[in-house]
C-alpha cells in the first residue's frame, strides 16, 4: 500500500516556481529522502504534504486519501518535525508534549503515559520541568522529535532533523529512528547531510528547481552516477585530463581540482596506471559517495 | 480550506493551551485588575472630586468616582482582549512559531484564530470578575445585577479580541501596532463617555462616540453597576454582537491571507 502518492505536484509563489511537476511515492515502512540544494522545493513539497499549504497543481494522496478533503484525518495519523524550532517556549518540556497530545484529542491519561514514555525514549526525563529556552540544541531537536511522535504516527515527516547537531546527538537521533523503523514506521526525510541520507534512506530522490533529477536507492545512485571509487587530484594538469578522456572516464573539474569517477569494471587497471603516472603527490583515492552524486547532479556553484 | 470542515470544537484545545500559560503567571495576571481600579478610584477620588462636585448621568446624580468605576471595567475589558490578540498573538504567530507547531496537528488555522479570540475574552472576563470585587468593596457595584458585567466582559472581549486579530492580520511588524492604538484605541478610551458623559459634547462628537464599541460597553457596564444607562441596552448589545461578527470574519480572512501560502 502506498502511504504517499504525489503526481505532477506544482507550487508557485507569485512569479517564483517552487515545485514544478514533481512525482514520487512511498511504500509503507519505507524510509525515503528528499534531497536537493537550498531552494530546490523540498520544504514547499513537505508543507503541501501535511496540508498547511494548498496545492498549486497536480494531485497528492496520503494514506490513499486526498489531502484537501481529508486533511484532518491525514494529520491525525502523521507526525511532523519542522525545520524551524516550533516548540512552545511558554510551556515546560513536559507540557510541550502533554499539550500537543491535546491537539490530537488524546485522553488525559493516555497523554500522560505517552509523554512519560517519550521523555524516557529521548533521554529527556531529567529535563521534564525545564523551559524550552534552557535546553541545548540537541535537546531541542530531540524534544521536537518526541513531540512529532506523540500521536504514534504511521507516517513521520522530518524536515532537516539533525541540522546543527553535534555528532553525538546526530547518532542518538539516528538510533532512535532505526528503532522506530523496526516498528513499521514510514519516514519522509529532508537533509543536507549525505551521510545521513545514505545511512537512513531505503530510497531517495534528488531534486532541483522544483523538479526531480534522479530517484533510487543510495547504492544504485552512487553506482549509476559516481561509480565505485573516486580519485581526487589537487593540482591537475592537462596530461591527466587527456589520460582520463583516453580511458573513457567521466570527471569533473573544480578550480584546479580534478575529480575522477571510476566504475567497478575499470577499477584495478585504471587505478594502478593512474597512480603510477600521476600520483606522486596529492592524490586521494576513496569510495564514491552520495555527496559525489549530489554535486555532480546539482552543480558545485553556491546557492542563494 | 475555506469550507466548514475547518470549524470544530477542537479550538478548545488551543484555548486550554493559552489558559495553562496564563495560570503559570496567575499572580501577575491577577495583580493588575486587583490594583488598577483601586489606583484610579483613589487618585480620582482624592484629586478630582474636590474640583468636580458630582456628575449628572441619565437622571442620576453621582459622585465622580461612582461615575467612572463602571468605565474602568469597560476599558480594562478593551485593553485585556485587544492586547492579547495583537501583541501576544503576534508574538506567538511570528516569533514563537506556536501556530506553525499547532498547524501540523489536526487543528485548523481557523480554530487557532477562534481560540485566540475566545481566550482574549476569557482573560477580559477574569479581570472583570476581580475588578468587580474591588469596586464592590468601594460600594460602586449594584449587586447582584453588577455580576452581569462578567458575561458582558466576555462579549466585549470577543469584540475587541476580534478587531485586535483583524489588526494582527494586516500589521506587517509588531511596532506598527502603535498605529491602531494611537488612532483607534486611545481616542476611544477618551471619548466613549468614560471620564465625562457624552451628553455634554457637541452633536457631531456624540454621533462619533455612538460609533465606538467602547461607548456601548461602558454604557452596558453602567447599566449593570448603577441600574441606568443613556441609550437602549438592546441597541448597545446588538451593536457589540454585530461588531464581533464583522471583525471576527475579517480577522479570519486577513489571518488566512497572511498565513496560508
Amino acid at each position: 500500500m502506498l502511504v504517499i502518492e504525489v503526481r505532477d505536484l506544482r507550487k508557485g509563489f507569485g512569479p517564483v516556481t517552487a515545485v514544478d511537476g514533481l512525482s514520487f511515492s512511498l511504500e509503507r515502512g519505507e524510509f525515503y529522502g528528499l534531497l536537493g540544494p537550498n531552494g530546490a522545493g523540498k520544504t514547499s513539497t513537505i508543507r503541501m504534504l501535511y496540508g498547511i499549504s494548498p496545492l498549486g497543481g497536480g494531485s497528492l494522496k496520503v494514506f490513499g486519501l486526498d489531502i484537501a478533503a481529508h486533511w484532518r484525518e491525514i494529520r491525525t495519523r502523521t507526525g511532523v518535525c519542522q525545520q524551524d524550532n516550533t516548540l512552545d517556549p511558554d510551556l515546560s518540556v513536559e507540557q510541550n508534549l502533554f499539550v500537543y497530545a491535546g491537539y490530537f484529542g488524546l485522553e488525559r491519561s493516555l497523554a500522560k503515559a505517552r509523554t512519560a514514555e517519550l521523555l524516557d525514549f529521548f533521554a529527556l526525563s531529567h529535563k521534564r520541568e525545564a523551559k524550552v529556552m534552557e535546553l541545548s540544541g540537541g535537546m531541542i531537536r530531540r524534544l521536537s522529535l518526541a513531540r512529532s511522535l506523540i500521536n504514534e504516527p504511521e507516517l513521520l515527516i522530518l524536515d532537516e532533523p539533525t541540522t546543527g547537531l553535534d555528532p553525538q546527538s546526530r547518532h542518538q537521533v539516528w538510533d532512535r529512528l532505526q528503532a522506530l523503523r523496526k516498528k513499521g514506521l514510514t519516514l519522509l526525510l529532508t537533509t543536507h547531510y549525505m551521510d545521513e541520507a545514505e545511512r537512513l534512506c531505503d530510497r531517495l530522490l534528488i531534486m532541483d528547481h522544483g523538479r526531480l533529477l534522479v530517484e533510487g536507492s543510495p547504492r544504485e545512485l552512487i553506482d549509476r552516477h559516481a561509480g565505485r571509487d573516486v580519485v581526487e587530484v589537487e593540482e591537475a594538469g592537462a596530461d591527466m585530463l587527456d589520460w582520463a578522456r583516453a580511458h573513457g572516464l567521466t570527471f569533473d573539474r573544480s578550480g584546479t581540482r580534478l575529480i575522477l569517477y571510476i566504475p567497478e569494471a575499470a577499477l584495478g587497471q585504471v587505478e594502478a596506471d593512474f597512480s603510477r603516472l600521476f600520483c606522486a603527490k596529492r592524490c586521494t583515492l576513496r569510495r564514491a559517495s552520495l555527496e559525489d552524486v549530489f554535486l555532480r547532479l546539482t552543480g558545485r556553484e553556491l546557492r542563494e | 480550506m475555506n469550507d466548514l470542515s475547518v470549524y470544530s470544537w477542537r479550538f478548545w484545545r488551543v484555548w486550554q493551551r493559552d489558559l495553562i500559560v496564563y495560570r503559570r503567571i496567575w499572580k501577575v495576571n491577577f495583580l493588575v485588575p486587583l490594583l488598577e481600579p483601586a489606583f484610579y478610584i483613589v487618585a480620582f477620588g482624592l484629586g478630582f472630586s474636590t474640583m468636580i462636585g458630582g456628575v449628572d448621568y441619565a437622571g442620576l446624580s453621582l459622585s465622580y468616582t461612582a461615575f467612572i468605576a463602571p468605565a474602568l471595567v469597560a476599558t480594562a475589558i478593551m485593553y485585556n482582549s485587544f492586547f492579547e490578540t495583537t501583541y501576544a498573538s503576534f508574538v506567538r504567530m511570528y516569533y514563537q512559531k506556536t501556530f506553525d507547531g499547532i498547524l501540523s496537528t489536526p487543528i485548523s488555522l481557523e480554530e487557532i484564530i477562534i481560540a485566540e479570540i475566545v481566550f482574549s475574552a476569557t482573560k477580559a472576563a477574569a479581570a472583570t470578575a476581580i475588578m468587580l470585587l474591588v469596586l464592590a468593596g468601594f460600594g460602586y457595584v449594584a449587586m447582584p445585577l453588577g455580576l452581569l458585567c462578567v458575561p458582558l466582559a466576555f462579549l466585549g472581549g470577543l469584540a475587541f479580541g476580534a478587531i485586535g486579530m483583524f489588526f494582527t492580520g494586516i500589521t506587517p511588524t509588531i511596532d506598527m501596532f502603535n498605529l491602531p492604538i494611537f488612532l483607534f484605541i486611545t481616542p476611544m478610551f477618551l471619548f466613549s463617555g468614560t471620564f465625562f458623559p457624552i451628553a455634554g459634547l457637541p452633536a457631531w462628537a456624540q454621533g462619533l462616540s455612538l460609533a465606538f464599541p467602547l461607548y456601548h460597553l461602558v454604557e452596558l457596564c453602567r447599566l449593570f453597576c448603577l441600574g441606568r444607562m443613556e441609550v437602549s441596552w438592546l441597541l448597545s448589545l446588538a451593536y457589540l454582537l454585530v461588531f464581533t461578527l464583522v471583525f471576527g470574519a475579517l480577522g479570519l480572512k486577513t489571518m488566512r491571507r497572511r498565513l496560508v501560502k
